[in-house]
């Protein structure tokens, strides 16, 4: 009887998985719609990132004495900059730095946060609280501070940039992971594991981590974002991406300010394009939680 | 709740150890120091002796171990000693900045504040209507949205407003002036405040409005609100006294913790509105390789920061006694 009640409800399971691709988009749209618009702006973001050869009206670097601090006009849709350089062409190659920095160290910072939780919370005790006050020395530590150091000892460019914002997702990951694991340590599966003599790494790697999947995933949406708007900060800074690299940050720093009266397009798009973005991202990291958090779905 | 308190205060302890050790090697890895700058900036030719003179005097000769003694020797007796490029008393370069990112800090707190509380609220009351959507879109915005180019934005706005209204493009002050006695002084410091308040203040609010609403849905949700309810209790009461109330708790954390990283994250804002804040400071202290200001400032970050935390810290256990036995 029981083992019966048991098939049907597989049964069901699979009859519930077996859902058309085709109605699960409009499906997902029509009840996440704010999810369902960051996803796009996000889908845009990428194709514009891998297709900006083709789909970039201009060369991005190309300089042209003849265009300088243009209106936008159909020549140029968002104008042009004091170099003569089309502003829509520097976003659309832009796209390609924002994301790389952005999902570079959004999935680096994440990883080692979530293997350094994932082994504080296993090992617990004194290695655990140890661990716990080097957490709070990088979380207080002042970002920028972190970054002008990076960039001082490494030089500036997009990989020291990518360190100089590693850097601080790891303790803000690692702390998530901390706590969902914690909980994870006590079920007696965990326990099985030790009484098989399985390897500690094996346990965290093979065991533990892969149940905290839901709040890592989160946590790294979130970062991406994150991570997009830190690299602009820096590069306005001169901290970051340096020129003639096409860098949203960077085109507001490089006389933005100066020709804020006879050329306002140069300080308004790239940081319309950040905004976007970011809030891209925060949407659809939104919908991501709500989907993967099962508590959150259940109110 | 005194143990509590005193194991939350001996806890401080090691992370600003850490965060002073981090500091002070960070500092040092950095290729070139304050000797060769300063010379190579003279513009004649320098020698090795006269290196070593400028070594000696501002005392990075010395062994790395003395030279860390001598910075927690200072910190312990609270002394920060003299800034390595100006030759000034530290507390003297720090003062007046730290108090202009303390005022832009408080006012983008108050501005936060303001917005934040009442939109999360009517955003959890009316859950899934066209205003909670709003409210959220508006927060998602303001998180995604770089307070530096807010900050553009609204100088450009003056810019065009004033000159569209008297013919002359208008820009605020940018000298803050420490005494608030005189009119003209008050008028000065707030035209040059409310600005970056604002443009950091967007984001701040953000944060905190989407705080109030997750809280705000939660205790909703609690057994006393339905029977607050259905003792017949007016709305205004149930969310008022019941429900806001409960739901602060989170609100005022992140409001504290925002509150914390703006004393050490206006750089970016203050480049923007062109201020002479800390955060300008912290720039100009590491591009110039000055080692004691640069950790002083560090220091003073990381202590308001872990002192926030502190205090936000004793309120929970205050509030909820089962936290101290943790």
């Amino acid at each position: 009887m029981a083992v019966s009640e048991v098939q049907v409800e597989a049964q069901f399971e699979t009859f519930a998985e077996k859902k058309p691709v085709t109605s699960v988009v409009p499906d997902l749209m029509r009840r996440k719609p704010l999810g369902a618009a960051g996803a796009i702006i996000v889908i845009i973001m990428i194709l514009m990132a891998i297709f900006a050869d083709i789909v970039s009206p201009y060369d991005p670097t190309a300089n042209s004495f003849a265009d300088m601090t243009q209106a936008p006009s159909w020549a140029h849709w968002l104008g042009t900059d004091q170099f003569g350089r089309d502003v829509l062409a520097r976003i659309i190659y832009g796209a390609r730095t924002a994301l790389f920095v952005g999902f570079v160290s959004a999935l680096v910072g994440g990883s080692i946060g979530l293997v350094l939780g994932v082994g504080s919370a296993y090992f617990g005790g004194r290695i655990d609280l140890i661990f716990q006050r080097i957490m709070d020395i990088f979380m207080a530590f002042p970002l920028i501070i972190m970054a002008l150091a990076v960039v001082s000892i490494f030089g500036t460019g997009a990989q020291n940039v990518i360190i100089a914002i590693t850097i601080p997702f790891i303790p803000r990951c690692a702390r998530v992971v901390r706590s969902s694991a914690l909980a994870i340590r006590e079920i007696p599966y965990i326990d099985a594991a030790r009484a098989n003599g399985y390897s500690h790494s094996r346990i965290i790697l093979r065991h533990m981590t892969p149940n905290v999947m839901a709040p890592f995933l989160i946590m790294i949406t979130a970062f991406v974002g994150q991570a997009i708007l830190l690299e602009a900060s820096l590069s306005y800074l001169g901290l970051g991406v340096q020129e003639p690299t096409p860098a949203w940050g960077l085109m507001l720093q490089g006389g933005a300010e100066e020709y804020a009266l006879s050329a306002p397009w140069m300080a308004i798009f790239p940081g319309l394009a950040i905004t976007l973005g970011v809030f891209g991202f925060n949407l659809f990291g939104d919908a991501v939680r709500d989907v993967l958090d099962p508590k959150l779905r259940a109110q | 709740m005194y143990q509590y308190i005193l194991k939350r205060i001996l806890l401080m302890i090691p992370t600003l150890l850490g965060a002073a050790i981090l500091v002070f090697f960070l500092m040092r890895l950095i290729p070139g120091d304050i000797c060769e700058l300063r010379l190579a900036g003279s513009g004649a030719t320098f020698n090795q002796s006269s290196l070593d003179l400028c070594r000696r005097e501002v005392g990075i000769d010395q062994p790395m171990i003395v030279q860390f003694g001598q910075f927690l020797w200072g910190l312990a007796t609270f002394d920060l000693g003299k800034s390595m490029w100006t030759n000034r008393p530290i507390i003297e370069e720090i003062g007046l900045r730290f108090e202009l990112s303390l005022m832009i800090a408080i006012l983008a707190t108050i501005t936060a504040t303001v917005i934040a509380i009442p939109l999360g609220t009517i955003s959890a009351i009316k859950q899934d209507t066209w205003i909670d959507y709003a409210v959220r879109a508006f927060t998602i915005a303001g998180i995604a949205m770089p307070s530096f180019w807010l900050g553009i934005l609204i100088i450009l706005g003056i810019l065009f407003t004033t000159q569209w209204w008297t013919g002359i493009p208008w820009m605020p002050p940018i000298e803050y002036r420490s005494d608030w006695t005189t009119w003209d002084n008050i008028g000065n410091n707030l035209a040059l405040l409310i600005w970056p308040a604002l443009a950091t203040g967007y984001r701040y609010s953000a944060v905190a409005a989407r705080m109030t609403r997750s809280a705000m849905l939660e205790v909703l949700r609690e057994d006393y609100i339905r029977t607050a309810r259905a003792k017949g209790l007016v709305e205004r009461l149930v969310i008022g006294r019941h429900s806001l109330k409960n739901a602060m708790l989170p609100v005022v954390t992140v409001i504290g913790i925002e509150f914390a990283f703006l004393m050490g994250g206006l750089v970016v804002t203050e480049q923007v509105f062109n201020l002479n804040g800390l955060g300008k400071l912290f720039v100009e202290s590491v591009t110039n390789h000055d080692y004691t200001m640069t950790q002083a400032l560090v220091m003073v970050v990381v202590a308001v920061f872990v002192f926030t935390n502190f205090v936000v810290d004793v309120f929970y256990a205050w509030l909820d006694p089962r936290i101290r036995y943790r």
